[in-house]
């Protein structure tokens, strides 16, 4: 593999590292199963990359597209709480409502950004190379993403969030406003990959209605991958195993679409993920088995 | 201090399995008083509990602590007013939080919940004073998933997590019924050590006649929703579990077929 096509795949990776914080927001800490994703991904790119063809500000258009994701999420979370739907299915009513919603901001079936202006070109240093400066600049993001997670996570606000995912009665009894939690919970993680979706378009020239396909798939993924390399329960860990996770996942997908004699053709993709998560999600239930039978 | 006024709760009602297990049940328990209830399978003891702490809601009837009406308030409004142990050890607590983040949860019961850090300093002073009290050595695990502790231990811990903030009332269910005889007499001790320094206003669900006759002022029996023995004072010291038993005979006209009543 070429440098140019690892740096590449880090660069990806950092973005899907965002979306898997979400996911781990979602999946892990609220454990509300949200698939929401696939639509607040291309939503945060559809938001983004139309403010920008029509002339706003990166900042700004990068700011809004987080702010619809935040917007979406606050919605499955409303679905659930105060319609009593079923989380996952709410969740898949606002993912297939997205789609429409994002054709019409994208006003067809995408946008694209070749000489606008992006996040990217304004803070590219002089004489560094694009390839170099897109990923140091989305580690950037995602260092003071995870921190500010770290953060929010351990206080009185985030705890009751974490009491909510953990053991909704007790938190009840604790006074935690249970509902108002999931509501907080699932608007910044989805506002997390929102804005993934708002960096995806902007560096890779523009929004595409299918660019949310399996979002969710992935994300799940790079956290799985993550808890495996560093199984840490403690909150510090656990987001840093997630990013990790990401890059790395992403790294051997670039290594096998790459490899020639695998014959993989990047059409498999979602093929692969939806495999590898298959085969994480197994692996502990024979271990379990295995462990088991041993006593 | 606490008082329910005519509580009904029916559930399922206008099908074949129609459970009234609330009917007109009233309750007045004054501050600082230790009541105990008992009663036997389906008399509409865990009933009356969920419907004080706002688990349930009443069908009609009235519910007021301190004076405020708090019918219609959920759980978590409740909880400013209302602190309460299960019965299931695992679920008074927080399994995948640590000792101390599950305790100052419950230091931030009834308060705004903000954007300071959950565990402070000061706090975690406060955290290992009260658990060395329990002499079990957990005051220095303060950062072991709570989910590691058997479940008596979580118990004792929840009973502390209960005393922290200051409540009107301490609701107890069952709390001890899910521990072996041991751990079960041990979490009864702290329970009245700490109705006892706190002075709460207590009301424990009891399964064991023992129990109900042994700690607290009052000892209240439900019978088909409704409170059909109330003793206290004089008259409650002299009780013996025979006697609550013939008591208990007495209001239901048949031979007690419920052994989990007289175990324990």
């Amino acid at each position: 593999m070429s440098l140019f096509s690892l740096l590449g795949a880090v660069e990806i990776g950092l973005i899907f590292s965002l979306v898997a914080l979400g996911v781990f927001i979602s999946f892990r800490l609220l454990r509300f199963p949200d698939l929401t994703v696939d639509g607040s991904f291309p939503l945060g790119g559809a938001v983004c990359a139309v403010l920008i063809s029509t002339g706003t500000n990166p900042y700004v258009a990068t700011l809004a597209a987080t702010a619809a994701g935040a917007g979406a999420g606050l919605i499955t979370g409303w679905l659930n709480v105060k319609l009593k739907i079923m989380d996952l299915l709410a969740s898949i009513l606002m993912m297939i409502a997205l789609y429409s919603i994002n054709l019409r901001i994208m006003g067809g079936p995408n946008v694209p950004l070749i000489n606008d202006p992006t996040l990217f070109t304004l803070l590219q240093p002089e004489g560094m190379a694009d390839y170099v400066a897109r990923p140091a600049l989305l580690l950037v993001i995602v260092i003071a993403a995870k921190l500010a997670m770290d953060w929010f996570f351990a206080t009185e606000r985030g705890l009751a969030i974490r009491a909510t995912g953990s053991n909704a009665r007790m938190a009840r009894a604790q006074g935690v406003n249970t509902g108002a939690m999931v509501l907080l919970g699932m608007a910044v993680s989805n506002a997390l990959v929102a804005l993934a979706g708002a960096l995806f378009a902007q560096t890779q020239g523009g929004a595409d209605i299918s660019m949310g396909i399996g979002t969710i798939v992935i994300g799940l993924a790079a956290v799985i991958v993550g808890e495996s390399i560093l199984p840490s329960r403690r909150l510090v860990w656990a987001t840093l195993a997630v990013i990790i996770g990401a890059i790395v996942y992403r790294f051997f997908i670039a290594l096998a679409l790459n490899s020639d004699f695998i014959g993989l053709k990047a059409q498999d993709l979602n093929l692969v993920t939806a495999v590898l998560v298959t085969v994480a999600l197994v692996i502990p239930q024979i271990k379990r088995k295995l462990s088991a039978r041993r006593r | 201090m606490l008082s329910a006024k005519d509580l009904h709760i029916t559930f399922n009602p206008g099908t074949p399995i129609e459970t009234r297990a609330l009917r007109g049940m009233s309750l007045d328990i004054p501050a600082g008083q230790f009541v105990t209830v008992i009663g036997s399978n389906g008399a509409g003891k865990s009933t009356f509990l969920n419907a004080i702490s706002g688990d349930l809601s009443v069908d009609t009837g009235r519910i007021a602590i301190d004076g405020e009406d708090v019918t219609r308030q959920p759980v978590w409004a409740r909880a400013k007013r209302v602190a309460r142990v299960f019965q299931d050890p695992m679920a008074g607590t927080c399994e995948d939080l640590t000792i101390e983040e599950n305790m100052a949860l419950a230091q931030q019961r009834g308060t705004m919940r903000g954007l300071r850090g959950a565990v402070k300093a000061a706090q975690r002073e406060t955290f290992r004073e009260r658990l060395a009290t329990l002499g079990l050595g957990l005051e220095k695990r303060l950062t072991d998933r709570i989910g590691l502790l058997s479940g008596g231990q979580r118990q004792a811990v929840s009973l502390l997590m209960a005393a922290l903030q200051p409540s009107r009332i301490l609701l107890l269910d069952e709390h001890t019924a899910a521990l072996d005889p041991r751990t079960a007499d041990f979490v009864l001790q702290l329970t009245a050590r700490i109705v006892a320094e706190n002075q709460l206003t207590t009301m424990m669900v009891t399964h064991s006649m023992r129990q109900a006759l042994d700690v607290g002022q009052r000892t209240v029996m439900l019978h088909q929703g409704q409170v059909v023995l109330d003793v206290a004072g004089e008259q409650r010291s002299r009780l013996d579990v025979p006697d609550l038993l013939q008591m208990f005979e007495k209001v239901r006209g048949e031979k007690l077929a419920d052994d989990a009543l007289l175990l324990g």
